[in-house]
């Protein structure tokens, strides 16, 4: 009969292609659109923001991205194990291990972002495995409902449902005021800061709500030095990713804004300015010091400390 | 003879070696309808997404995968439909600038949905007519002329709206042949239409498809519907050709025989399909929406 590589292999398969219906999404068509002002004055230069390549209004990049999480929410790991190999996988590891969770007694840390619960699912597993930590809790917070949706199912898998140690917020990342002064111990958000639309106030929020000594760690796409591996990076990101989207998912137009939006954050150095600038101590502009990267720069985690 | 998937292989064999090194002599873009390029250019249509090569590969391969795998996935049916077309829908295109008819819907570019087609309309014409066959058989299959992906894939506006068109007609003949939509009728139509319209993908569904059958229904295909596919496909005149919104009021038999088709084996007919259901609740919520 059939190998159990061959079985899986068939599963796996059918499974992608067992996905949800395309949805159509007209995000490039709603953001080109704009009430024409008809009154005598000229009206007020409108905040914008950046969505993937485009620019659109503030206002509008939260609910335009809130549509393309809506979209990706249900095949969300898949499409992250089939986009990148499955690396993502070793990036998260990397990234939790390095912050050593449960090292120095029990944490109480915040994943924003973290709809899935990759990185929640990590440190409660590291703080139990490494230092048999169980007293370690972690909130999650995310803005969309569906990906905590997910989350949720996912945790239901595992032995931390319905304990104290998960638990799972709906928040917006800019503006956490249900998330009293100088509560945690570990901030940590990967691969979603890009899509908050004003990066200084999640830093100015990440600052407010952590303790003094608290950490704040970021995982997220950066920029690559090498040249050579840029130019594949980039000719992977924008000709596979998107297919990978159609194909798997029926939706390039969000897979599109994800490749773009990764061009758009700003640079290691920067963001490590910005980082500084909301209240943060880091370490030295360099690879090692206020962040590392991984892959040559295609990801990158962000480290600051609170004093 | 002018079987058109004869004809049109035996265009593609001559012409692949002479394209082949053509494409390898010249790196500059070409305005031709297959997609020779090497970077993605602007869009051309609204709803275009312009592919180099390489994607095109990945989608064709891709898209042939998921199709074959599932398929009710319609956006990767068409994506195979247009990846794989290459010439022959500038064939077609040639076909229809070759007939009176033919240009019209070229000139007049009509499309088919339930905002373009006033389904009431038809179905108050009388018995035996185009229209009222049409609006009964899309009843009796429980489709609906909306569910139809857009073209994305053809780089020629023109011929991607000849793919457009051949993507909506289908129903058209399903409706001429009076065929339902179960798997092995959906089959015994992609060898019509391989017969008589000559596209690749029509080939490629009908050289796969019957692969996802039961022997018993594969034996029947292929002893009843594939000939009569084959034969009347072959024999009658171009389907893209026609004018479908010009002939609601003509009887479906004079068009028949106009056209020169003759029914197939009689089908087996199964329960409606929930797609047209869905869709009109769709549309009943987009009226709420609007209101």
């Amino acid at each position: 009969m059939l190998s159990t590589s061959t079985r899986q292999g068939l599963r796996l398969a059918s499974r992608i292609s067992r996905s949800t219906p395309p949805r159509v999404l007209n995000l490039y068509a709603r953001a080109s659109t704009s009430a024409p002002n008809s009154s005598s004055q000229p009206p007020p230069e409108p905040r914008t923001a950046s969505f993937g390549f485009r620019t659109v209004p503030e206002d509008a990049k939260e609910s335009m991205v809130k549509e393309v999480f809506d979209s990706v929410a249900s095949n969300y790991d898949l499409m992250n194990d089939a986009t990148s190999f499955g690396v993502h996988r070793l990036w998260k590891d990397s990234f939790v291990s390095s912050l050593r969770p449960g090292r120095k007694g029990p944490m109480k840390c915040i994943d924003v972002a973290g709809g899935t619960g990759d990185i929640a699912l990590r440190i409660l597993d590291h703080a139990r495995e490494t230092y048999a930590d169980r007293e370690t809790t972690v909130d999650i917070a995310d803005i969309n409902a569906e990906m905590l949706k997910e989350g949720f199912r996912r945790f239901k898998k595992t032995m931390y449902h319905n304990t104290p140690q998960i638990a799972f917020h709906e928040a917006n990342a800019q503006e956490m005021s249900a998330f009293p002064d100088n509560t945690y111990d570990l901030y940590t958000i990967a691969f979603g800061i890009r899509n908050c639309t004003s990066i200084p106030a999640v830093l100015k929020e990440a600052h407010r709500i952590l303790k003094p000594g608290g950490t704040f760690a970021c995982l997220e796409f950066s920029r690559v030095g090498n040249p050579l591996l840029s130019t594949l990076y980039d000719q992977y990101s924008f000709s596979v990713i998107p297919l990978m989207g159609t194909v798997l998912a029926g939706d390039r137009d969000s897979y599109q804004y994800l490749v773009e939006s990764i061009r758009k954050f700003p640079p290691q150095a920067e963001f490590a300015q910005m980082i500084r600038e909301a209240g943060f101590a880091t370490g030295k502009d360099e690879d090692g010091g206020a962040w590392t990267d991984y892959w040559g720069g295609i990801a990158s985690v962000h480290k600051a400390v609170k004093l | 003879m002018s079987h058109p998937a004869v004809q049109n292989i035996a265009k593609l064999a001559l012409k692949g070696s002479i394209r082949v090194q053509i494409r390898k002599s010249s790196l500059a873009l070409t305005l031709v309808s297959q997609q020779s390029r090497f970077m993605s250019s602007k869009p051309n249509y609204e709803g275009h997404i312009p592919l180099n090569r390489f994607e095109t590969a990945l989608l064709t391969l891709g898209s042939a995968f998921v199709a074959l795998t599932n398929p009710r996935r319609g956006d990767m049916v068409a994506a195979l439909g247009e990846t794989t077309a290459g010439p022959t829908v500038s064939w077609l295109r040639d076909r229809m600038l070759a007939s009176a008819e033919g240009r019209k819907i070229l000139k007049d570019r009509p499309r088919v949905n339930s905002t373009t087609v006033d389904m009431d309309a038809l179905a108050r014409l009388p018995d035996g007519s185009l229209g009222k066959a049409y609006v009964t058989w899309l009843e009796r299959c429980g489709v609906t002329p909306d569910t139809r992906e857009p073209v994305h894939y053809i780089d020629d506006p023109e011929l991607a709206y000849v793919m457009q068109r051949y993507r909506e007609c289908h129903d058209f003949y399903h409706c001429i042949c009076n065929l339902p939509v179960n798997v092995e009728s959906e089959l015994a139509v992609k060898y019509f239409e391989f017969a008589n319209l000559g596209l690749p993908m029509t080939g490629l569904a009908a050289l796969f498809g019957p692969l996802r059958l039961t022997p018993q229904k594969r034996a029947r295909l292929f002893s009843e519907y594939v000939p009569w596919a084959l034969k009347c496909g072959g024999t009658a005149r171009s389907l893209i050709t026609v004018y479908w919104e010009e002939r609601w009021e003509q009887n479906v038999d004079d068009i028949k025989k106009e056209l020169g088709l003759w029914d197939p084996p009689e089908a087996r007919w199964s329960k409606p399909l929930s797609e047209a259901k869905q869709a009109a609740e769709k549309r009943a919520q987009n009226q709420r929406a609007q209101v």
